[in-house]
């Protein structure tokens, strides 16, 4: 099992994170933030509130200069840009809100895509069956190459891929927005079980407040930079 | 894994990359079938004529009696003497000689009056005498033996009669219609310009010239029939060059300046293997052209490649992305792209060998046949690989500057491409 499984350290957490583009403001302030395992945290932000740079932060695509983010106790901002991309594979699954598989692997190689680039993930393609089967993907769909599946079935698919290495955290950008109203509702019910399964902890980062009826913790942006804490 | 995204990338996009590979086959296929006759004429040219020490003619340069002795090509500056010649013989290096008389034509093909010891002794390659394919070496004045382009092209057999004209044009009007030769023996391909050569005694030249006075035709009433003249005296007085080989490689130097000083005439010995380096860097200005024109054309090619991945690049952002989000290095990025290249560059060198080989195959037949031309098949040579490396590199080179704009691509814009 990975080292999220000690409940005393904090899946994510936010230490005085301080991000600016060169020449401007500070986009983001954030002093503290501690998500406990297990614990799924709904972030409320309108466009251009610095969401997107936040969970490239998260997902340390962009290297942190100022404060540190640590996910299951391992810092990013003492890790190289190579350690952080491992720790991404291994620690971090992420969902976009719409086009998350290569189209021309089939449904089954894009959820095996973690794996290459992850530490060894135990029995990665049972899981990947197991996970893909509770989604609700039929098996005969396993082969096709991505691009024909609907886009609620490629978010379905996407959600498997991001829970096949058991992370500790799961970044989620809007996944919902390509869906209608019928299948966003399956599609958060599902993503939320699952990640619930996995004991990993989920940041959903939307613009629409509708949403926040499936989380028990919300924070908006300018609550995260006055540095208050999801209870 | 990289592999297996690389395949399956290229898979997907396999009209572009066909035409890609298609470009790039032409292009690697042009390079090496150019660089494959490179060597080939050059191996071939150089091979005109082998076991030769000296060559002697009038005294001219070493190129013209190179030219016209061995290649058929141009006119000797003058003839040399035969009594002269008799007397070089009797030198004590000398182990064989060969006499040779120029100046008539068949139907625009050279003929060579010469005797035995051409069919005895005459090499070319390596080191491979002259064949018979049919019939017998002449024995008779009247007699001729032709090389095998002369008798392919013409549709010559044994026993027919053929008429030689005066002079080299392939149009003669003064011709020797009095005294038909009859052709006996017809030589064994040999790739060299003696498949295209009438070869006749020297007394067949003598005969078929007496009476003819300062190159011109006789005058009336003086001609000489061909049954009278064989009861003449058919010793030859002059010859065009004659080509000697010595006992010992060593007296080469010592014997060519002897014959170039000689007293008794103005000659000129030249070794024909430095005659022939030096003709040969005159004529490998041209294909090292060439060879500079098939690079450009590869050169070209890439350059078309890479804008067609600079174009399809946008398109490609996302995958990048989730290339990225699932935990993939940037240089994953930029190594994809370039493996992509690698794999189509690879293809097409691949199948610019089969079609190079299979176009060497279909066309040798017709290139030995129509024009004496004799192609290996295997277009591989010792500095092909380093001339692949060379197209694997540059296409390597070229394909940095979209793999290295995608990998920064991917670092500045991170997971949430903006569509």
């Amino acid at each position: 099992m990975s080292a999220h499984t000690d409940l005393k350290i904090p899946a994510l957490e936010l230490k005085s994170l301080v991000f600016s583009w060169p020449g401007q403001a500070a986009l983001l302030d954030i002093p503290q933030l501690k998500l406990e395992q297990g614990q799924h945290l709904f972030i409320y932000g309108s466009s251009g509130s610095g969401k997107t740079t936040l969970l490239n932060l998260l997902a340390g695509i962009y290297p942190c200069k100022y404060g540190d983010i640590l996910i299951a106790g391992q810092s990013m901002a003492a890790s190289s840009a190579a350690k952080r991309d491992q720790l991404r594979a291994s620690s971090i699954g992420v969902v976009f809100q719409q086009l998350n598989l290569i189209p021309y692997l089939s449904v089954l190689q894009n959820v095996l895509l973690v794996s290459a680039f992850a530490k060894k993930i135990p029995q990665a393609e049972q899981r990947a069956r197991y996970l893909l089967q509770k989604l609700g993907l039929e098996q005969q769909l396993w082969q096709a190459p991505a691009n024909q599946l609907s886009v609620g079935q490629q978010q379905r698919v996407a959600i498997a891929r991001a829970l096949l290495s058991q992370p500790a955290l799961l970044i989620a950008d809007e996944p919902t927005s390509a869906l209608d109203h019928k299948h966003r509702d399956g599609f958060m019910q599902l993503m939320l079980a699952e990640a619930e399964l996995c004991g990993t902890t989920v940041v959903f980062v939307s613009h629409d407040p509708a949403l926040r009826s499936y989380f028990k913790f919300e924070l908006d942006m300018e609550q995260l930079h006055k540095g208050v804490q999801p209870c | 894994m990289l592999m297996q995204l690389a395949r399956a990338s290229l898979w997907n996009r396999k009209g572009t990359v066909l035409m890609t590979v298609i470009s790039l086959t032409i292009s690697i296929a042009l390079l090496l079938g150019i660089d494959h006759i490179r060597h080939e004429a050059k191996s071939s040219f150089t091979s005109t004529v082998s076991g030769t020490d000296l060559i002697v003619g009038a005294r001219s340069s070493q190129l013209n009696l190179l030219l016209y002795s061995v290649f058929r090509i141009g006119n000797a500056t003058n003839n040399i003497g035969w009594k002269n010649y008799q007397q070089v013989k009797t030198h004590p290096q000398v182990a064989w000689s060969i006499p040779l008389s120029l100046g008539d034509s068949h139907r625009g093909y050279r003929v060579i009056g010469t005797n035995e010891d051409y069919f005895k002794f005459y090499q070319y390659g390596e080191k491979q005498p002259l064949k018979l394919a049919e019939g017998k070496v002449f024995a008779g004045v009247y007699q001729a033996v032709l090389g095998s382009v002369v008798a392919q092209k013409l549709g010559y057999t044994l026993g027919e009669q053929i008429i030689l004209s005066h002079g080299v044009g392939s149009v003669s009007f003064a011709q020797h219609k009095d005294k038909p030769f009859e052709v006996v023996g017809i030589l064994a391909p040999t790739g060299t310009p003696v498949d295209q050569s009438v070869h006749i005694p020297l007394e067949g030249i003598e005969a078929i010239h007496l009476g003819w006075q300062g190159g011109g035709m006789p005058a009336p009433g003086r001609s000489v029939s061909a049954e009278q003249s064989l009861a003449m005296d058919l010793e030859p007085k002059v010859i065009t060059a004659y080509m000697l080989g010595l006992k010992s490689k060593m007296a080469t130097f010592a014997v060519q300046r002897q014959l170039n000083e000689f007293k008794g005439e103005p000659l000129s010995a030249i070794l024909p293997g430095v005659a022939l380096a030096e003709l040969w860097q005159m004529l490998s200005m041209v294909e090292n052209m060439l060879l500079l024109i098939t690079v450009l054309v590869i050169v070209a090619t890439l350059v078309g490649i890479v804008t067609t991945l600079l174009a399809g690049l946008k398109e490609r952002q996302r995958e990048m992305a989730i290339l990225r989000a699932v935990g993939a290095p940037a240089a994953t990025v930029f190594l994809l792209i370039e493996l992509e290249l690698l794999l189509m560059a690879l293809l097409s060198i691949g199948s610019a060998f089969v079609i190079l080989v299979a176009g060497l195959w279909g066309f040798r037949e017709l290139l030995a046949s129509q024009y004496g031309l004799f192609i290996s098949i295997n277009p591989w040579h010792d500095q092909t690989a380093l001339l692949l490396a060379a197209v694997l590199g540059l296409t390597l080179l070229l394909g940095a500057i979209p793999a290295f704009l995608a990998y920064r691509r991917a670092l500045a814009s991170g997971l949430m491409v903006r569509l």
